[in-house]
């Protein structure tokens, strides 16, 4: 509890956390705006819609996440926490736990705060949450963001450097997941189990009852995993990824 | 008191530390001294757990560092002073290190008054100036009352009030009964502030024992003779002793090693003969210094370098006997 408290604090006193929440704030509600305003009858705005913009709060959660271990390497108070707490997986256990939870946080203040400027917007729209469908599409968004932080500690945990830690999470969930799709005949069969279109999944699979065109809400997930199976892997790929990142930063000079 | 056997580490193929063994005890100042790159910094490091010994072993009070219970209970450290967020404030800063080791709050504040930063404890640390940094971080290694403490560096950069503000205070915490073991390349400074020495080169133990025995083994005391009859005394120092490690020509007059000055003066009083001058030359720390580690700095210039290579040349080329070096 006394490392919780105390990574709470490290980032907590610090900017770029509450610059990037705030970030993936505007963008994704802004984006949920921009598309409650301009549907209209024959586009109806639906649950879908209004998490238009998660997967750019996704990023921006990731830099933030990322940053809040390579900071500490920049300025070395990693060293110095290592100092007052020796043996290393504790408190950066605590570091991910807390980083995770504010992402989750985040993640759900962005989802229904999405979902709410669109009901504001929209009054008269469908926005009703009633299925299982629709409680993952908003409330699953704050999940996947705390498992996606995660990612992004132990990525950051492994590379040591802003640059090189943000360049990886963005290179892998922009460009390498959605190309690898590209490769021949295998592409399709590897994208199936990628990690970040696995946790897609969980937020627009199964099916989207709205029968919506597919550009009124995140992209589908061609993932072949049930919702719930989804997560489940998306979180175990982040636990075993941050465990070696941890393995790691244990064994090598800090 | 902090005790390395046979510490080593390697980067690859370069030797950081080599074997090193030394002791530092209670209640007094120890100096870690050595040239730039001999391997201080990463010794401390290995001391504080955060680098792993390639072989060896060091303790504190018996201790590893990681099998400490809140160790900066036990151990205070500044290793950097840019150890800090700059986005922190300095009370922000020492308020989270506390909390990792379960100190209570006031105490943060207690040591912030005690190396005078109170006032601007509320500012960013990133704006702070070096020697306030210093003292943040000399702040955060006191949070937890150590019984140890260890500084690198620590008036590097400093101005003159700095760096006594900082000797006093290593000089109190000694004498509180903690051990203090402050690392730096300058000699002088250590003179000043340390009462024991660990000395190495090039990773490498050079020297441990206290300062006193440190200048007196390494620099060679001379004393400077001036006289009109200045053959006589020579002759007559030649035939009294077989103490007399030296006597070279410095211009008009002689310096001669291994004899006290009163010896000498007796010596030309008994015989009559009038001196002008009888001085004492007491070796510098820093010719101690330089011949000990001389051969062991890690990174030299090419002029100093070619400089030797040049003098080797000279000295072999020259003709015997008349390779009269004297010195200044």
């Amino acid at each position: 509890m006394t490392l919780l408290a105390v990574e709470r604090m490290k980032l907590l006193t610090t900017r770029s956390p509450w610059w990037c929440a705030l970030l993936a704030l505007v963008l994704t509600i802004g984006f949920s705006a921009l598309m409650a305003g301009t549907s209209d009858a024959a586009d109806p705005m639906n649950i879908s819609a209004t998490q238009f913009g998660y997967g750019f709060g996704l990023v921006v959660i990731m830099v933030m996440a990322a940053l809040a271990v390579t900071t500490e390497y920049r300025f070395s108070t990693i060293r110095a926490t290592f100092l007052a707490v020796p043996r290393r997986p504790s408190p950066l256990v605590a570091k991910a736990t807390v980083v995770a939870l504010l992402a989750g946080v985040v993640g759900e203040a962005a989802a229904f705060g999405s979902w709410g400027i669109a009901k504001l917007i929209k009054p008269t729209s469908d926005l009703a949450i009633n299925s299982s469908y629709d409680w993952r599409a908003i409330a699953g968004v704050g999940l996947v963001y705390a498992v996606a932080a995660v990612i992004a500690v132990a990525v950051g945990l492994m590379l040591r450097h802003s640059a090189g830690a943000i360049a990886v999470l963005m290179i892998w969930t922009q460009l390498a997941e959605p190309l690898v799709q590209l490769i021949p005949k295998v592409g399709d069969k590897i994208h199936k189990w990628l990690p970040f279109n696995v946790a897609n999944k969980f937020i627009t699979g199964n099916p989207d009852p709205s029968a919506r065109d597919v550009l009124h809400g995140p992209p589908p997930s061609d993932a072949v995993l049930a919702p719930w199976p989804a997560i489940a892997a998306f979180a175990a790929f982040a636990v075993v990824l941050f465990a070696v990142a941890v393995t790691v930063a244990n064994r090598r000079d800090a | 008191m902090i005790e390395a056997t046979g510490l080593t580490k390697h980067y690859g193929r370069t030797v950081a530390v080599d074997n090193l063994s030394f002791t530092v005890a209670e209640g007094r100042v120890t100096g870690f001294l050595g040239p730039n790159g001999a391997g201080k910094s990463t010794t401390m490091r290995m001391v504080l757990g955060l680098d792993r010994p390639t072989s060896g072993d060091v303790r504190i009070d018996g201790q590893h560092y990681h099998d400490l219970h809140q160790p900066l209970r036990t151990v205070g450290a500044l290793l950097d002073a840019k150890w800090v967020h700059p986005n922190r404030s300095a009370r922000d800063h020492l308020r989270w290190l506390a909390a990792a080791s379960k100190i209570p709050r006031a105490r943060v504040d207690e040591v912030l008054d005690l190396v005078g930063l109170t006032g601007v404890a509320g500012k960013r640390a990133g704006g702070f100036s070096l020697g306030m940094s210093q003292r943040l971080g000399i702040a955060a290694a006191l949070l937890g009352d150590p019984r140890v403490l260890l500084f690198d560096e620590p008036v590097n950069g400093l101005d003159p009030e700095g760096i006594l503000w900082i000797r006093k205070f290593m000089h109190r915490l000694a004498d509180e009964g903690r051990t203090v073991f402050v690392s730096s390349h300058l000699l002088s400074e250590m003179a000043l502030t340390a009462q024991d020495l660990v000395v190495i080169g090039r990773g490498k133990l050079i020297y441990q024992g206290t300062v006193e025995d440190f200048v007196e083994h390494a620099t060679e005391s001379t004393v400077l003779v001036r006289s009109p009859q200045l053959d006589r005394l020579r002759d007559l120092l030649r035939a009294e002793g077989s103490e007399i490690t030296e006597i070279t020509e410095d211009g008009d007059a002689l310096r001669i090693g291994g004899v006290a000055s009163a010896a000498i003066g007796e010596l030309a009083a008994a015989n009559n003969i009038v001196l002008h001058e009888l001085n004492p030359q007491v070796g510098s720390l820093e010719q101690a210094f330089i011949q000990l580690t001389g051969d062991t700095v890690e990174y030299r210039t090419e002029e100093h370098r070619s400089e030797e290579h040049g003098a080797g040349e000279h000295r072999a080329g020259e003709p015997a006997g008349n390779g009269e070096v004297t010195s200044g």
